[in-house]
């Protein structure tokens, strides 16, 4: 097990450098260290030498990949890729462009997006699951039928128009909830009710239709047959046999996205004014700060390459015929 | 001539794309083994009715991608000078909607301006809401409105009837010919819906369109039926120009994914070994990088080229254009992942069955093995992945555009009036009817097109195909 | 929406409940009655360091804490500086180049070096800061941090101890000295060195020290600057080369605040800036007040400084002033408010809401809440909609000191030089594009067609139709109109383009504008753009780009037409009329001239202008070079953006200062009034919620009841 972690991480290694090598070439196309510079020194009053020191300050002033003036090695390292990419493996993301530092942006926005991304994930497979058990169980009926019309018509809506629909009635109109907003602790439930309830919402559709295909798969099933000809009561048979096998797709489903809650969620972190890691991205895009840019890539990579492998872990856990290998 | 046709790049893919489903649809039709799922999904009443509305989209979408520039009204003949305005079939079509541009918002078929201004009134200078240009001009009376909207409407719905009548007598006696009945048993099959194929859908289906369309048209001709914007464009014509661009999103990426997809992902099931390392490492490293940022970079490696070449882009048009393609072409670069890696799994199963083993033992070719046994069987995979994508794709679109990496700003597109109607509901009175018309014609195709790729998913999907 | 949905909605909703206040208030942990005045901000600051921060949104805040020695008078109009730190406003000495005392009036020529001797009030004393905390012995705590001890404060607020320190005449030497640090990269760095004696070489010193010795901490001190001396303990001089009457605005400016050196010895420290404890970020000052709470991704907030030096609420001021009640305060101990609290709020529709609820104290006016606020009286005046007064919602306008205006590139083979034909071409693309109509449709009427350069409010601004520009504009009854579009038509044949054709090759005139376009109104505005040129049959190809790609053209001088806009640093014409001045030009200098417009005669008039002081003869050169810019049509004056904000019954003092950046010490507030108006404004509504349950029982009750019949049946 622990040897297998280990190979699947150092396999990890080459990923984040393809994926490194990938964002420094197509933000060094877009951008050079003189753009990042003006951007960041402002419109008015700017010199060249001014630009200059900016470089030099920020480390953009070397050959991109290789340096030709060096010896040795130092070729390779005495370069922007490597003096900024090689200490991320040890998770010192270094300076902004805007001159705060980025592990501890993270630190203190991870929490945020854990805040809405953690129930968002909860409470959505809470309604989604008894959304889906609900339709299986009334299969065939109206409510199966117009329960999937319902969601493919949520599904058809776009997640904007849920947001922007949650804000205006149920925090404008009706005065129920604060519009947007954070704060941490116990304080913070208010804030983060409206995000949560509109992510939830806005996925319903997509959710339960989909649980619901997994369940209606299941019930299908020779043992569930079996299970129904012993007498037990249909509520029993969903309950034991259908939703308890049925969780086995979701939840291994579920494990890949875990690492990434982290990242948090763009749309709805900005909308919200929630300070996540979501936003934190949003802002880095806009302003251009390749910097931050950077760091999120490799966080991100490096979180979906966790996710990859506590999926294979999941897969042998609940099916033993799986061998890590 | 007095016009000079323009294609632009998308323009061109979209009718190679058109080609291409021709000749598709012309090679199912021979092969009877193909037929016979499509036969599923034209007995679906659900999936047909979706596939007559996303028909309707096409056309529109078809119409506005024929191109020209207009020949300048007195450049002379022998070198015929052109406007730097691209304009489509389409819009020539509606040039009424386009050209009738009122000052700035006005709410759907009003008369007047939405927001008071100063008048000259009888020598006086009075503060009040200014009549519209356009709409409702032919009005001597604010008290006309309501029964002239009413004539209207009923106008519209009268010769929408009309048609479809007409439509549906051509049909009944066309198919009571084709299958040698009489019109009146014909009729009576109809009703009873036991022809074969959902015909009360079809028909019921088209006889709302029309209803709808001659509605619109009645309406358009004397008002703005879903209003005006900031600059007093109409809103029903903004919307319908989106038509296009959406469908172009949809497709287009689609376009750009199936190669990668079907290459890498049955190479790597196919030919295992270092391929197999190769392509996984690739699409591993493409999956891993969050899709926002690569799109952000792509689109803004687009704007860089744009900028150092501004002699090959002469019209913004044309600009937009290009960035509209690169958005397409990243957003297949990064959604080919998850086909490739089902149809990696699924060669993966194929080339261990004995018919392709023993394909493989008398030696024939490997590109005749994918193609003759692989690539036909993992077909429906490919197909079913096509039509789920559509609709994600043309919702993506519009949160793009709101983080502001989508289409050129300058294109009409739903994601646009989306982030225009951020600031309109923040008004008050609230202007509504920007956010509203994108919603509904955004809803109709993306509900339209998920329908129809339910239809075609429940009869190719081999799984689900038994249970229903 | 499911069971489970409401339920958690329900439970929610009555922990809500449970709660005293609103249950949309997003301040839960404040108490109601507490003198809190609360604010929003759009983008997070990115430097408070005085020597750094320039934009409005950074100088927010540094302008409450920091105290430069001057300030503008909050009431009296035009612009009036007064001390705020100093004994009193400076007045300049003039010496000759060897060293002679001038009187006064000497001719600018003559003088070679303009001495200020800057006297400060003793006895200011530094906001409370670890920086200046001693033990018992009299040695500084946390001068001496290894990265074990400063590993686990995350804040300010987590050092024990703190400690103060009188203000000297030093800490503003060294702050000049700070301009030239190569690491802080000062934005006004290149512009001061060409004033302040001895300035550029101390940067170049600083350079090389840096360069020669990359990790070790720069001593300001080891380095002298000529220009910048410490006098006595109180005392400082600074001098200038040659005269440069503006500089005196500078001194009411944060870039010449005073910085202690303990503050940069203390963040200098191992570990600090790993955790974002920098001078950039956690400012020290001396000012009303100091940053409590410091988080730029979620609020800001700025507590009242215990160790202020105390000023009162100023007792002069117009008759207008006292009307309005702004001086109803007069002779009050500052600052009024206690905490002012600013939250991040990016997106509009928020922030316009919390301010509708009462939660924000002040709000601008976004151009899409305006017809909700604000209506026209029929004299044009801008009056607040009755729902707005109802609320007791008041309404504050100003003119902002700064234009917005389009440039054409002087450069540019098409529209640029000073050609008759080229001029005439741009005066008629003048006419064409209908400012007029663009503030009444983008900014509804928030603003003033530009007539010049020179925006109101400042020297040589001419009101009324005097001052129009008679190129673009006439005056018809005692009022300003614009020429009539075919005067354009007239002015564009003779650019040798009649009908917008090119006499010669017949050639359709297809011009390009250069845009950043980002933003929900980009589209909108674009083709705004475009409909203007339709009018005289031009054809415009708009093409929106990033601001890296823009800077990037201006730069190289690529753009043909451009939208550009200009806030005053100071108000004085200078600040103006040098982004038109020859040798500022973009290209090749790199100044801010972005048109490259490069007229021998203005700038001749120019380089008189900027040294002279204030009166009659001022204005009269003023008035030729606004003649010549005029003529030339080097931009198209496009319009000075007018300010309109809102503020609730319970705030009072506001004034709008577009120059002074430290009016927060003046406002005051009533909480009990707020708490009151906010309890009544935020009703919760309930049916929605009820009609949503009832729905469900609905939808579900008859699938419920056949299923129980169907249980019972197989039972």
């Amino acid at each position: 097990m622990f040897a297998y972690i280990l190979r699947r991480l150092l396999y990890a290694v080459p990923i984040l450098i393809g994926v490194n090598l990938l964002t420094f070439a197509l933000f060094f196309v877009v951008n050079t260290p003189d753009d990042m510079a003006r951007l960041q020194l402002g419109a008015k009053h700017v010199t060249p030498e001014a630009i200059e020191r900016w470089k030099a300050e920020h480390g953009y002033d070397k050959p991109l990949l290789l340096n030709p003036a060096a010896e040795g090695t130092a070729q390779f390292t005495d370069t922007i890729f490597f003096q900024h990419s090689a200490a991320m493996f040890a998770f010192e993301f270094g300076k902004g462009d805007d001159g705060r530092d980025i592990g501890n942006e993270i630190r203190t926005r991870m929490g945020p997006s854990l805040a809405i991304a953690l129930p968002v994930l909860v409470v959505g497979l809470m309604v989604n699951i008894s959304f889906a058990l609900l339709m299986v169980f009334f299969r065939a009926t109206y409510l199966d039928l117009w329960g999937v019309v319902l969601c493919v018509v949520l599904m058809s809506i776009s997640g904007l128009f849920y947001i922007i629909a949650g804000q205006y009635f149920i925090a404008k109109l009706w005065n129920l909830l604060p519009i947007s907003g954070f704060a941490g602790g116990i304080d913070g439930l208010r804030f983060i009710l409206l995000p949560v309830l509109v992510s939830v919402v806005a996925g319903i559709g997509s959710g339960a239709r989909w649980y619901r295909t997994i369940f209606l798969e299941e019930i299908g099933k020779d043992y569930v047959r079996t299970a129904r000809a012993k007498g037990l009561s249909e509520v029993r048979v969903l309950f034991r046999h259908v939703l308890k096998n049925g969780m086995i797709p979701i939840l291994t489903g579920v494990v890949v996205v875990l690492p990434l809650l982290f990242m948090g969620s763009l749309i709805t972190e900005s909308f919200f004014g929630i300070p996540g890691l979501g936003s934190y991205t949003i802002d880095a895009i806009q302003a251009q700060d390749f910097a931050v840019v950077r760091a999120m890539v490799f966080l991100g990579s490096f979180l979906y390459i966790i996710g990859l492998i506590l999926t294979d872990i999941s897969y042998s856990w609940v099916d033993p015929r799986v061998r890590l290998q | 001539m007095s016009f000079m046709p323009v294609i632009l790049w998308t323009d061109a893919l979209i009718f190679v794309l058109m080609v291409g489903v021709l000749a598709l649809v012309w090679f199912i039709r021979r092969h009877e083994h193909l037929r016979a799922p499509w036969r599923v999904v034209a007995q679906r009443p659900m999936a047909m009715g979706a596939a007559l509305v996303l028909g309707a989209f096409v056309v529109i979408g078809l119409l506005d991608s024929l191109h020209y520039r207009e020949r300048l009204a007195d450049s002379p003949a022998d070198a015929p000078q052109y406007s730097v305005e691209v304009l489509s079939v389409f819009d020539a079509l509606v040039s009424g909607l386009r050209t009738r541009q009122e000052k700035t918002y006005s709410a759907p078929l009003a008369m007047q301006l939405y927001a008071k201004e100063f008048l000259e009134r009888d020598g006086e200078t009075v503060r009040d809401y200014p009549r519209l240009q356009y709409g409702g001009a032919h009005l001597k009376h604010a008290d006309e409105h309501a029964s002239d909207i009413a004539r209207r409407t009923l106008v519209g719905l009268t010769q929408g009837l009309a048609v479809g009548l007409l439509l549906f007598g051509l049909l009944a006696a066309w198919q009571a010919r084709r299958t040698q009945t009489q019109l009146g048993a014909w009729l009576e099959v109809w009703t009873t819906g036991r022809l074969g194929w959902p015909g009360r859908t079809v028909v019921l289906v088209l006889t709302l369109m029309l209803l709808l369309a001659g509605m619109l048209i009645q309406l358009a001709s004397g008002y703005h039926v879903f209003g005006t914007d900031k600059v007093g464009q109409d809103v029903l014509y903004i919307s319908l120009k989106s038509i296009r661009t959406g469908l172009v999103i949809g497709t287009l990426t689609t376009l750009v994914t199936l190669p990668l997809a079907i290459g890498f992902g049955i190479a790597a099931g196919y030919f295992r070994g270092w391929v197999d390392d190769v392509i996984q490492y690739v699409y591993t490293v493409l999956n891993s990088i969050p899709g926002v940022l690569l799109i952000a970079a792509a689109v803004l490696i687009v704007q860089v080229y744009i900028e150092s070449h501004p002699e090959i882009f002469d019209t913004a048009a044309a600009r937009a254009d290009v960035r509209l393609l690169a958005l397409c072409l990243i957003m297949g670069v990064t959604s080919w992942t998850g086909l490739a890696r089902l149809l990696r799994g699924e060669s993966l199963k194929l080339r261990t069955l004995d018919y392709v083993e023993a394909a493989r033992a008398f030696g024939v070719s490997h590109v005749r093995i994918i193609s003759r046994h692989i690539f036909p069987n993992v077909f429906h995979l490919v197909l079913i992945a096509i039509v789920l994508d559509f609709s994600g794709l043309v919702l993506a679109e519009a949160v793009l555009s709101y983080v502001g990496v989508g289409v050129d700003p300058s294109m009409y597109s739903w994601g646009n009036m989306i982030n225009g109607a951020r600031l309109e509901l923040a008004r008050e009175p609230v202007v509504w009817w920007q956010l509203g018309a994108a919603f509904a014609f955004m809803f109709a195709l993306v509900l339209a097109a998920n329908l129809f790729a339910d239809g075609v998913r429940d009869a190719f999907d081999p799984r689900l195909g038994g249970r229903r | 929406m499911t069971r489970t949905g409401i339920l958690l909605l329900g439970l929610g909703l009555s922990l809500l409940a449970g709660c005293s206040d609103s249950w949309n208030n997003p301040y839960p942990d404040s108490p109601s009655d507490a003198s809190v005045l609360y604010s929003a901000f759009s983008e997070r600051p990115k430097h408070l360091d005085p020597a750094r921060s320039y934009s409005s949104n950074e100088v927010e805040f540094t302008g409450q804490i920091y105290e430069p020695p001057l300030q503008y008078h909050f009431l009296k109009r035009p612009y009036t500086l007064i001390p705020l730190t100093v004994e009193a406003v400076p007045t300049p000495r003039y010496l000759d180049a060897s060293g002679n005392v001038l009187p006064a009036d000497a001719p600018a020529s003559a003088i070679a070096e303009s001495v200020y001797d800057i006297r400060i009030r003793p006895g200011i004393r530094y906001q409370p800061h670890p920086a200046f905390a001693r033990d018992a012995a009299g040695r500084y705590r946390y001068h001496a941090l290894d990265a074990a001890a400063t590993a686990r404060k995350s804040r300010i607020g987590d050092f024990e101890h703190t400690g103060t320190r009188e203000l000297v005449a030093a800490d503003y030497v060294y702050q000049i000295k700070r301009l030239a640090n190569p690491r802080l990269s000062s934005p006004i760095f290149g512009l001061m060195s060409e004033h302040i004696v001895g300035l550029k070489e101390l940067g170049a010193q600083l350079e090389k020290a840096v360069r020669d010795n990359p990790d070790a901490a720069l001593k300001l001190d080891d380095f002298p600057l000529a220009g910048a001396e410490v006098v006595d303990r109180h005392t400082y001089r600074i001098r200038i080369k040659g005269k440069y009457p503006q500089f005196i605005y500078w001194l009411a400016m944060p870039f010449f605040a005073p910085v202690p050196w303990e503050a940069e010895v203390f963040y200098a420290q191992p570990g600090m800036a790993d955790r974002n404890l920098t001078l950039d970020w956690q400012p020290v000052g001396t000012g009303p007040y100091y940053l409590a709470e410091n988080d730029p991704n979620r609020r800001m907030v700025l507590k009242k400084n215990p160790h202020f030096h105390g000023e009162s609420y100023p007792v002069e001021g117009s008759d207008e002033d006292r009307e309005a009640g702004l001086l109803a305060d007069a002779g009050k101990p500052l600052p009024l408010v206690d905490e002012a609290v600013f939250s991040l709020e990016k997106e509009t529709i928020p922030y316009w809401s919390k301010f509708l609820q009462g939660y924000y104290d002040s709000s601008g006016i976004s151009s899409d809440s305006f017809d909700q606020a604000v209506q026209f009286s029929a004299g044009g005046d801008p009056q607040l909609t009755d729902s707005m007064r109802e609320k007791d919602i008041h309404l504050i306008t100003a003119v902002a000191a700064s234009l917005w205006y389009v440039g054409f590139n002087m450069l540019d083979p098409v529209v640029g030089g000073l050609g008759e034909d080229r001029r005439k071409l741009r005066q008629a693309l003048s006419i064409a594009f209908d400012y007029d109509e663009f503030i009444s449709i983008f900014l509804n009427g928030r603003g003033i067609p530009a007539q010049g350069p020179i925006p109101p409010g400042l020297f040589g601004y001419v009101e009324g139709v005097g001052g129009l520009n008679p190129y673009v504009y006439e005056a018809r009854n005692g009022r300003i109109v614009r020429r009539p579009i075919d005067a354009a038509k007239k002015l564009l044949a003779e650019a040798g383009y009649p009908n917008g054709r090119n006499a010669k090759t017949g050639e359709p005139l297809v011009l390009y504008f250069d845009t950043m376009a980002s933003g929900p109104d980009a589209k909108s505005r674009l083709d705004w753009m475009k409909k203007q040129l339709d009018k005289l049959n031009v054809q415009l190809v708009v093409r929106g780009t990033d601001y890296n790609r823009f800077q990037d053209k201006i730069r190289k001088g690529n753009a043909q037409l451009f939208e550009w806009g200009w806030n005053a640093d100071y108000p004085d014409p200078e600040n103006f009329f040098f982004l038109l001045y020859g040798p500022h030009k973009k290209v090749g200098t790199g100044g801010e001239n972005a048109a490259n417009y490069d007229n021998p005669e203005f700038n001749r008039l120019f380089e008189r202008m900027k040294d002279m002081d204030n009166g009659p003869a001022r204005q009269q050169v003023i008035d030729e070079m606004l003649e010549i810019v005029r003529r030339d049509a080097p931009w198209i004056f496009a319009y000075y953006p007018k300010s309109f904000g809102l503020r609730h019954g319970w705030v009072h003092n506001v004034k709008p200062n577009l120059m002074a950046n430290n009016t927060l010490k003046y406002r005051r507030i009533d909480p009990v009034l707020r708490e009151a108006r906010r309890d009544d404004w935020n009703k919760p509504v309930l049916w929605p919620i009820v009609l949503m349950l009832i729905t469900l029982v609905a939808v579900i009750a008859p699938a419920v009841i056949a299923w129980r019949r169907h249980e019972r049946k197989t039972a």
